[in-house]
């Protein structure tokens, strides 16, 4: 009984009343910059990082854990109430959401999101504890060589996931890698990139471009039309009918099904399952005319699946040490802070930590979906807060929090230029999150090859000859070609419309 | 102006990729190359600077045979208001002390908003400067002054 006891390491740590705090802080958190529109989970964990110093590793993690997991729940919120996504993966909730909302049936699809979501997440939860110790058994067999193909691959589904144009995305990432070099050369010493400034010789912080991306950023780019709410929809009765629950049971399966698969898929996360689920379960559904004119399949499907990916998307971070997304990139800079080297070793030199986590998520689920239900009210009067009130303070926090890293001015000024590259990026069609997330495997990869080649004594077959390296890359070839072909690439901007 | 562009976006976008990706290979040209076994610091951002340049390039031949969504207006007021503010508080930060920092922060950011309304920004102002005070000096211990070196003697 291996994983009952590895459970109850887990909620030993997990249900301390300090940790069961930090966790209901996070989902809280979370839940809140959901619901506020403008506001995503990787501005506000980059802003809280430096906070976490103070805190334990393990509280600190699951805070921000339930950030993410949280900001999947809260986004859901808006989609139904308002018609606005509070996060990118609720785009599709809207579809059926708001006009279940409109028809007088809020509550239900509230209750249908909040119940799905639960279940897609106690779900994933179990799916992590199954497959992340096997994986990181495999992990340890990674090659050099092997960890760069990974690496790769990662970045071609980051590439084939963004918004808007392939080739401008692709650009972005090699733009990252090269942001990621800048500091000091590990194996030379010297320092490139830097323009003898020194307080570059580190590097280039990811937290600092991750704010002046993606809080900074932003804002500009919401400033540019400030939205009015003019109503919101009145929730009735919260519980769904005996027609209803028969109604959400399968989508609610197929959902977590598809959202746990793709989350695991580096670059992914949360928004192509619940893209992929609407899309299959309108292909299935008996109901599928009712598709668009709220439907209770379309909230129940999609929002299971981004809770479940959302979930998932902690294996390859928790397994290999591989980022999959932006969020779990800043995961792994709140581990490293705290003196945590992220890996396959992770599982076995950490089990309280590793375990504990995952348990924390349970919890976390389990938090929400109190926070969710009875307590909606509140969450719908958050909505209402003007977006003048709301950038001012993002600001101020990104402001201090990102001084207080180093206590240097210099990365306040290096926030403001990277605020200002978001914005002209944005209207380029240059999504940041590839960049972003190049940026952190920049040093990274060029490790990796450097000691493959080494081992390869300079012979760049080496990444076809290993199997794990030519499986990955295969893979990432693949979603390369499929998703430039005219037929899939006009289908992927028809989703990202939709 | 310049009506054989088709795509704006892709030609701007080719422009700062080619500029970038030509910075690095200058750049890391004053970097040891080494060999595919024994890598130098130059030898991957050269290989990244080459690439950056190829993609720029295809994007900049992209713009003048595909047409493309225009540009769009750029969010200047907003622009200048937000990133005017954020590089202001570096520079005030210290020498003034929060008290002064914070205040000027936000009520020059929140100019921005076309629904700016100046009472409600002060209270704003006060009450983010009192949480920011109260969390981040004393409870986080950020090494920024309440008031600053300017202000008290």
């Amino acid at each position: 009984m291996d994983i009952l006891s590895n459970l109850w390491l887990g909620l030993s740590l997990a249900g301390s009343p300090f940790n069961l705090l930090y966790c209901f802080i996070g989902v809280f958190l979370g839940t809140l910059i959901g619901v506020l529109p403008g506001l995503g989970p990787t501005a506000t964990i980059a802003m809280l990082l430096p906070i976490t110093f103070i805190l334990p590793p393990a509280s600190a993690l699951i805070m921000l854990a339930g950030i993410y997991y949280g900001s999947q729940y809260g986004g859901s919120t808006t989609s139904i109430l308002v018609n606005l996504p509070g996060e990118a993966a609720s785009v599709v909730t809207t579809l059926d959401g708001y006009q279940m909302a409109r028809r007088g049936r809020a509550g239900v699809a509230l209750a249908t999101s909040a119940i799905g979501s639960f279940f897609a997440g106690t779900v994933a939860t179990l799916l992590i504890v199954l497959f992340a110790p096997p994986l990181a058994k495999v992990a340890l067999q990674f090659g050099p060589a092997d960890y760069f193909s990974l690496m790769v691959l990662g970045l071609i589904a980051c590439i084939v996931l963004a918004q808007g144009s392939l080739l401008h995305a692709v650009g972005m990432v090699v733009l990252g890698l090269l942001i990621g070099l800048a500091g000091t050369d590990v194996n030379s010493g010297i320092e490139r990139f830097t323009f003898d400034i020194p307080e570059l010789a580190d590097g280039i912080g990811f937290v600092v471009v991750a704010m002046g991306m993606f809080g900074l950023g932003e804002i500009i780019r919401n400033l540019e039309s400030e939205r009015q709410f003019t109503g919101i929809a009145k929730i009735t009765s919260l519980l769904p009918t005996r027609e209803d629950w028969k109604r959400m049971v399968a989508p609610i399966l197929r959902g977590t099904a598809i959202g746990s698969i793709l989350g695991v898929l580096p670059g992914s996360g949360t928004i192509l399952g619940a893209f992929g689920a609407y899309a299959i379960e309108k292909k299935v559904s008996k109901n599928s005319a009712e598709f668009g004119k709220g439907a209770i399949e379309g909230v129940a499907a999609p929002e299971s699946a981004n809770n479940a990916g959302a979930q998932t998307s902690f294996i390859p971070m928790l397994t290999l040490g591989i980022p999959s997304n932006s969020v779990m990139a800043l995961m792994i800079g709140a581990m490293i802070i705290q003196g945590i080297q992220p890996g396959p070793l992770v599982i076995t030199s950490q089990p309280s930590l590793f375990w504990g986590i995952i348990v924390s998520m349970w919890i976390g689920n389990f938090f929400l979906l109190i926070l969710n239900l009875p307590l909606i009210g509140i969450w719908v009067r958050m909505i209402m807060v003007p977006y003048r009130f709301l950038y001012p303070a993002i600001l101020v926090f990104c402001a201090i929090g990102v001084f207080s890293l180093k206590n240097v001015e210099f990365d306040i000024f290096l926030m403001a230029l990277f605020g200002v590259l978001g914005y002209i990026f944005m209207k380029l069609d240059c999504e940041p999150a590839p960049l972003l997330l190049a940026m952190i495997l920049g040093p990274l990869m060029e490790e990796n090859l450097r000691r493959a080649l080494l081992l390869s004594r300079g012979d760049a077959m080496v990444f076809l000859e290993r199997p794990i390296s030519a499986t990955l890359l295969a893979i990432g070839l693949l979603a390369l070609i499929a998703a430039s072909t005219p037929v899939l690439y006009r289908k992927r901007n028809k989703v990202f419309e939709e | 102006m310049l009506g054989f562009i088709g795509n704006w976006k892709d030609f701007w976008t080719g422009l700062i990729y080619i500029a970038c990706g030509t910075a690095a290979l200058i750049i890391s040209g004053d970097y040891e190359l080494g060999t595919a076994r024994n890598m130098g610091p130059a030898y991957f951002p050269r290989i990244l600077g080459a690439l950056l340049i190829i993609i720029g390039l295809i994007a900049l031949l992209r713009s003048f045979f595909k047409s493309g969504t225009p540009l769009g207006e750029f969010a200047v007021r907003g622009l200048i208001l937000v990133v005017g503010a954020t590089v202001l508080f570096g520079i005030i930060a210290r020498g003034a002390g929060l008290i002064i920092a914070l205040p000027v922060l936000i009520i020059v950011s929140a100019y921005a908003s076309h629904q700016f309304r100046l009472p409600s920004t002060l209270a704003l102002a006060a009450g983010l400067t009192l949480f920011c005070i109260l969390v981040f000096l004393k409870g986080l211990g950020v090494p920024l002054p309440v008031l600053g070196t300017w202000l008290a003697r």
